[in-house]
């Protein structure tokens, strides 16, 4: 496509040629009207003066007869002007007046009519047009009175002039102010394309330029921006996750070769081999455990678990969590308690019960207070070996909270901590994932909420706040502790 | 591993040649009787017009996909226990599993335990004897409508939740019943928690069956889950 052919193809462009069209068509309109209505005037003042002249006339015929008259029409006659006169009588010749010749059969009628002449002082020799109008007097003379039509022509020829120019001066600038816009935007646009060309390219570091007008175009840009923003985090964090998917599932995968390895080369009896392949089974569950966790993240995060979407309470799922994990706590030599309200919510609760259920797994695991090791016997801080799972509603929010009282997260580490794989310093001799937290997130941002960590003096407060159910304030069915039982 | 029924049969329709071969020699290993499809409109022929007391479908196979075949034997009236194996293992296509018509779903990789523990099942509940109101191992009682427990003469306090737990293990007396299965069934939780909180309250559970009797009648089976039953092994 040519330069030029790009350039008519642009909206802007198009956009003119019609703007064009309908300036060119109110210019025309606006000028025949006014043509038009002058047309009219001049001959309306042009009938009053020649019906005042005639009656004049007429009367002075009727006062001083013949000589009056004749006397009286040589006289206008001689004035200056485009007035015209002539005075017949009834065999048609000419007794006074300025006109020279006139089309055939004028005289004939009297009244109104448009006809050609020439005076009688005449040097061009050309025919001029005029409007007259023909009074027969009584005697059988007629009197011919009217006006030279030459000003209302020339009148009218100035208007046609300036409609035509008016009209080309509109389609010039209309077309060049239309190349220039289409131009611009199409410079524009052509920058856009350039930008978008390299990032396709790969290149997801580049950004759309923005002008300082803020107007569509720059509204446009800034928009994409953002989105290439977000895509470019998307990316980074991707290339993240694999990274650390990479490490950490090769990690365990090493283990499990060496572990192989070694029970291959050691001739081993038949209960070292046993033993080491039971470890090998183990370490490779806790690969698949690993992958399950990233793939319901990737899930949670794409939004596709939005299909399996339902109204409970998540006091529910508090009471359900809590009576899972109350045992285990207690073996550990943890208190988990739950205090619970209504709080109705919409979202996907297999997927809340479990980020929940990672909370209270990370809080008997790392919730244990760290006092009772250091001071001995010195100043003794009252320890709580106490968890608290809490399920209420808070305004429009849904709050899901697990407390304990060991040893928190430092305000600095808390944002880390949510990311994928982050096991931080304290933990990493703990056996775990380090997915909990980030599919706690996932799970809260998946359904429009958040993941808050605060500080619970001493110790951890991790809450999922989670968009409450609307209308949802009344209690629907009374609900047990218990779930449904599935029949098996 | 466990006793099982010689005449139990199986059919086990699966695509890719490796597995299918591992699973019907381990099947057989165990003492039943396994047949191999290996693509979708096989299975389905097998399927119907041979008398299989459970299905192994793999999801994903070709010629017809393992939805399918299962929605057209349903349609046909066909009964027989399916157990839908699957790449895909999110609680979505568990859902989706489900509602097409299989009676249970293991994402894979499995455990050939796990795989085994959950066919028993399906296969003790096609031809097996209808709800019991009372449950009996050993001289261990449960009540299921008074919802009593009783071991010889004792009476046994338990916690609501420590009896599903036990009525599902009795139910399934003598067969292995996974954690995973227990998980699903008595807590209807289908993730995968990182610790062993199953294992405490089967302890829990088994402090107050077993503890202070002479023959203990709940039995941890290694690699595979647990199991209720009158003897030792």
């Amino acid at each position: 496509m040519t330069a030029f052919g790009k350039l008519i193809r642009t909206t802007a462009f198009r956009l003119t040629l019609v703007y064009l069209f309908l300036f060119a068509l109110f210019a025309a309109s606006l000028l025949g009207y006014f043509a038009w209505n002058t047309r009219r005037l001049i001959t309306e003042q042009i009938t009053s003066t020649v019906n005042a002249e005639t009656s004049e006339i007429s009367e002075i015929y009727a006062r001083r007869g013949l000589r009056g008259l004749v006397f009286n029409v040589e006289n206008r006659s001689l004035r200056p002007g485009a007035n015209l006169y002539l005075v017949t009588d009834p065999t048609g010749r000419a007794i006074a007046g300025n006109v020279g010749s006139l089309a055939a059969g004028v005289l004939a009628s009297t009244g109104w009519s448009e006809t050609l002449y020439r005076r009688l002082d005449d040097q061009d020799n050309q025919n001029h047009r005029a409007l007259v109008r023909v009074t027969e007097l009584p005697s059988g003379f007629r009197l011919l009175i009217g006006r030279d039509l030459e000003e209302r022509r020339r009148l009218f020829g100035i208007v046609a002039h300036a409609a035509q120019w008016s009209i080309l001066i509109v389609v010039v600038l209309g077309l060049g102010g239309g190349i220039f816009v289409a131009r611009r935007v199409l410079h524009r646009i052509d920058a856009m394309t350039g930008t978008t060309q390299r990032i396709m390219a790969g290149d997801l570091s580049g950004r759309l330029p923005v002008g300082r007008s803020g107007d569509e175009l720059d509204r446009l840009a800034s928009n994409l921006n953002a989105m290439l923003e977000r895509i470019e985090a998307l990316m980074i964090g991707l290339k993240e996750v694999s990274d650390n998917i990479a490490h950490d599932l090769k990690t365990p995968l090493t283990r499990l070769r060496n572990r192989a390895e070694e029970a291959l080369t050691r001739s081993g009896s038949e209960h070292e081999y046993r033993a080491a392949l039971e470890r090998t089974i183990e370490e490779s569950d806790s690969l698949i455990r690993t992958f399950n966790a990233l793939l319901m993240i990737a899930r949670a995060e794409s939004g596709q678990a939005r299909d399996n979407m339902d109204n409970f309470d998540a006091a529910e799922v508090a009471n359900g969590i809590h009576e899972l994990y109350e045992p285990l706590a207690e073996d550990d030599g943890m208190t988990l308690k739950v205090k619970t309200a209504f709080a109705p919510l919409h979202g996907n609760r297999e997927l809340i019960s479990q980020a929940l259920a990672n909370l209270v797994e990370n809080a008997i695991k790392y919730g244990k207070p760290v006092q009772a090791a250091q001071t001995l016997g010195a100043h003794a801080i009252p320890v709580s070996r106490e968890i608290l799972i809490e399920a209420e509603r808070d305004g429009d929010k849904v709050l899901l909270s697990v407390t304990d009282h060991g040893p928190g997260i430092p305000e600095a580490d808390r944002q880390h901590a949510v990311e994928r794989f982050v096991r931080l310093e304290a933990s990493r001799t703990l056996p775990g994932s380090g997915l909990g937290l980030s599919l706690a997130s996932a799970v809260a941002t998946l359904h429009g909420g958040e993941l808050r960590l605060s500080d619970a003096h001493p110790g951890l407060r991790a809450t999922l706040a989670i968009p409450a159910r609307a209308g949802g304030s009344e209690r629907v069915a009374a609900q047990t502790q218990d779930m449904p039982q599935k029949v098996a | 591993m466990t006793a099982i029924d010689p005449q139990m049969r199986l059919l086990i329709i699966e695509d890719d040649r490796e597995s299918a071969d591992y699973l019907v020699k381990a099947f057989r290993e165990v003492g039943y009787v396994a047949d191999l499809a290996s693509d979708g409109e096989e299975g389905l022929a097998l399927a119907d017009s041979g008398d299989y007391d459970v299905l192994v479908v793999d999801r994903m196979l070709p010629k017809r996909d393992g939805l399918s075949l299962i929605g057209v034997l349903r349609e046909k009236g066909n009964r027989t226990p399916v157990l839908i194996l699957s790449a895909l293992g999110q609680v979505d296509d568990r859902i989706k599993g489900l509602r097409a018509g299989g009676d249970d779903y293991l994402p894979k990789p499995y455990s050939f335990a796990e795989l085994l523990a959950r066919v028993e099942v399906l296969s003790r509940r096609h031809g097996g004897p209808a709800e019991e109101t009372t449950y009996r191992v050993g001289d261990l009682e449960l009540d299921r409508l008074s919802h009593r427990v009783a071991r010889g003469k004792d009476e046994l306090t338990l916690q609501p939740r420590e009896f599903r737990l036990l009525e599902y293990l009795m139910k399934h007396a003598g067969q292995v019943v996974t954690r995973t299965m227990l998980l699903e069934n008595v807590w209807d939780y289908h993730f995968d928690p990182q610790t062993n909180v199953i294992d405490v309250h089967i302890s829990r559970l088994r402090s107050k069956i077993d503890k202070g009797f002479e023959r203990p009648l709940l039995h941890t089976i290694r690699g595979a889950g647990y199991m209720i039953r009158d003897g030792l092994r």
